[in-house]
């Protein structure tokens, strides 16, 4: 399991690289361009230096975090490093997940990210993908739903979240300094948490053929 | 994009390495880090001052560390706040059991990369306590955003903390110093071209040929409006009438001024905004008792310019006048 946790980071690491351009031009319409180039820098490290044998998946999710810490900067670095560390929190110890880890792991996630970022739910961050993603997730796990299906919830939620961001004002991160004139653009970290989301989802359909 | 350099990669390495190079009796690298620290810094016995943030605005950082102003400066990635590790890496480098002072400006980033090193140290029982200056009156400051970013104003803070630290003053007081002068400091920018950051190749934003931006971060965030240029004492005008709406300058004070260019800015042109900024404030008959004029918090290749005032009183005063030897700011 934990190797296929290394496959699974490595393909969200692959996407976010192959995305740097277009995180970093939403970046540039209402923040300071760099969110791509940071992202991009910080999972270049991440496929350097991510334990390929380890079984433990916490301390795959862990290592992931500590080096997106010490390698993005910015806001991104702290935000996504403590997402990965409180996942990490949550999975600690196990080498295999079930849907219902997955639920506990995203909540976690969200905790970490509140508690770092201070922002709440519609303040055009990140929140507004991975929340409404967490939600929607942990009802197909309620509903019964397969891993797969319980992604593809999770995904559409996120998908949504982050189109939401682009109809509301930023009232946190910097472009928040813009007011009304961010309306109409995607928050940048909502558009790379759908990128990460949809990265799992995509390998785990790979997987399943 | 059109740059004097050998790499995208390698510009903060190599700025660092020639900024030591350049003046290696005062300041050293931290090896193997992005960390500026006073040449030989023997375990010195006082309250440590550590500032940093993205690269792209010297001589901040690094310029500011020496005798009477900073101990370490942290220099992040093309404006991108350092990471908590650097961070940390500076607070362990220079801990000598006083006490450190983070200097952070105010951005989503910097507060949150240098919070979570703070924690760090805490975790290893080094005291570590922090102020946010937030200088910027083009921002509205409300429960909407962020908050006001920290620009030019940020160099005062430097200044005066690190003249309160030098006394050998523990670490609350030196806070104290340090949230006065971020209580009495405002500023406000303008910028006629925007700058290009290395690894991005084009430009952070556009301006029309006969257009400026009012307000201007910085990064090249933007400000409270754009306008057709007009003379400089009007733009002038408008930014110090900006700063003095704060309320907090009135007449009979003393303050200092700070005319600081964004990078690519002539200094002809800077002297002829601090002229005007001289008339403004002589008319309003508040003194001024030190003019600062030249690049002290640049954004990188951005021409344009911010005005700084900071209201002093008798302490604040002392301070600002006592010496200071670093590479970017002398007083003799």
């Amino acid at each position: 399991m934990a190797s296929t946790l290394f496959d699974c980071i490595s393909k969200i690491a692959e996407t976010i690289i192959a995305n740097k351009d277009y995180l970093t031009e939403l970046d540039r319409a209402i923040g300071d361009a760099d969110h791509g180039i940071n992202m991009a820098r910080g999972y270049t490290e991440v496929l350097q230096q991510l334990p390929q044998e380890e079984q433990d998946i916490g301390a795959v999710l862990k290592k992931t975090g500590m080096v997106l810490l010490s390698k993005v900067g910015g806001a991104s670095g702290p935000l996504y490093g403590t997402a990965y560390m409180k996942a990490a929190k949550a999975a600690a110890g196990k080498t295999s997940l079930t849907t219902q880890d997955g639920c506990e792991i995203l909540q976690a996630v969200i905790a970490g990210i509140q508690l770092r970022g201070k922002a709440q739910r519609g303040e055009k961050t990140m929140l507004d993908a991975i929340i409404p993603a967490c939600e929607a997730y942990c009802a197909a796990v309620k509903a019964g739903q397969d891993f797969s299906g319980c992604l593809d919830a999770m995904c559409a939620a996120a998908r949504e979240g982050t189109d939401y961001t682009a109809s509301i004002r930023a009232t946190k991160g910097r472009a928040s300094y813009l007011g009304d004139r961010s309306i109409g653009h995607v928050d940048p970290g909502a558009a790379s948490s759908l990128l990460t989301m949809e990265a799992v989802r995509d390998f785990y359909r790979e997987q399943m053929q | 994009m059109k740059k004097m350099i050998n790499g995208v990669d390698n510009i903060v390495d190599e700025m660092l390495n020639g900024m030591t190079a350049a003046f290696p009796s005062a300041i050293g690298r931290v090896p193997g880090t992005d960390v500026i620290v006073r040449t030989g810094a023997k375990k010195t016995d006082k309250v440590v001052l550590i500032s940093g943030g993205g690269s792209g605005h010297e001589p901040a950082h690094g310029g500011y560390v020496g005798r009477g102003m900073l101990d370490a400066a942290v220099a992040g990635a093309v404006f991108t706040s350092p990471t908590p590790d650097q961070v940390y890496e500076a607070i362990q480098a220079t801990e000598c059991g006083k006490g450190a002072l983070l200097i952070i400006k105010n951005y989503t980033g910097d507060v949150m990369n240098f919070e979570m090193a703070a924690d760090m140290a805490s975790d290893e029982d080094i005291t570590v306590d922090r102020v946010i200056v937030a200088d910027d009156v083009a921002v509205e400051d409300s429960t909407y955003t962020t908050g006001r970013r920290g620009i030019a104003g940020t160099v005062f803070v430097h200044k005066i903390a690190g003249a309160c630290a030098e006394t050998g003053a523990d670490l609350p007081e030196v806070k104290r110093v340090a949230e006065k002068v971020i209580a009495n400091v405002r500023s406000m920018g303008m910028a006629v071209s925007p700058c290009t950051v290395p690894a991005v190749g084009v430009p952070g934003f556009d301006l029309a040929e006969d257009e400026v931006e009012i307000g201007i971060g910085i990064h090249g965030e933007p400000g409270t409006h754009r306008e057709k240029i007009s003379p400089v004492r009007e733009t002038v005008d408008h930014l110090v009438g900006k700063i003095l709406d704060e309320g907090i300058y009135a007449e009979g004070d003393e303050v200092a001024v700070m005319v600081n260019g964004m990078g690519a800015t002539p200094l002809s042109e800077l002297f002829l905004a601090s002229l005007r900024v001289n008339e403004i404030l002589t008319g309003k008959k508040i003194r001024i008792a030190k003019t600062l004029v030249g690049n002290y918090m640049t954004s990188l290749d951005m021409a344009g310019f911010s005005v700084t005032l900071l209201k002093l009183d008798e302490e604040l005063k002392g301070y600002l006048n006592a010496p200071a030897d670093t590479p970017a700011y002398k007083e003799l």
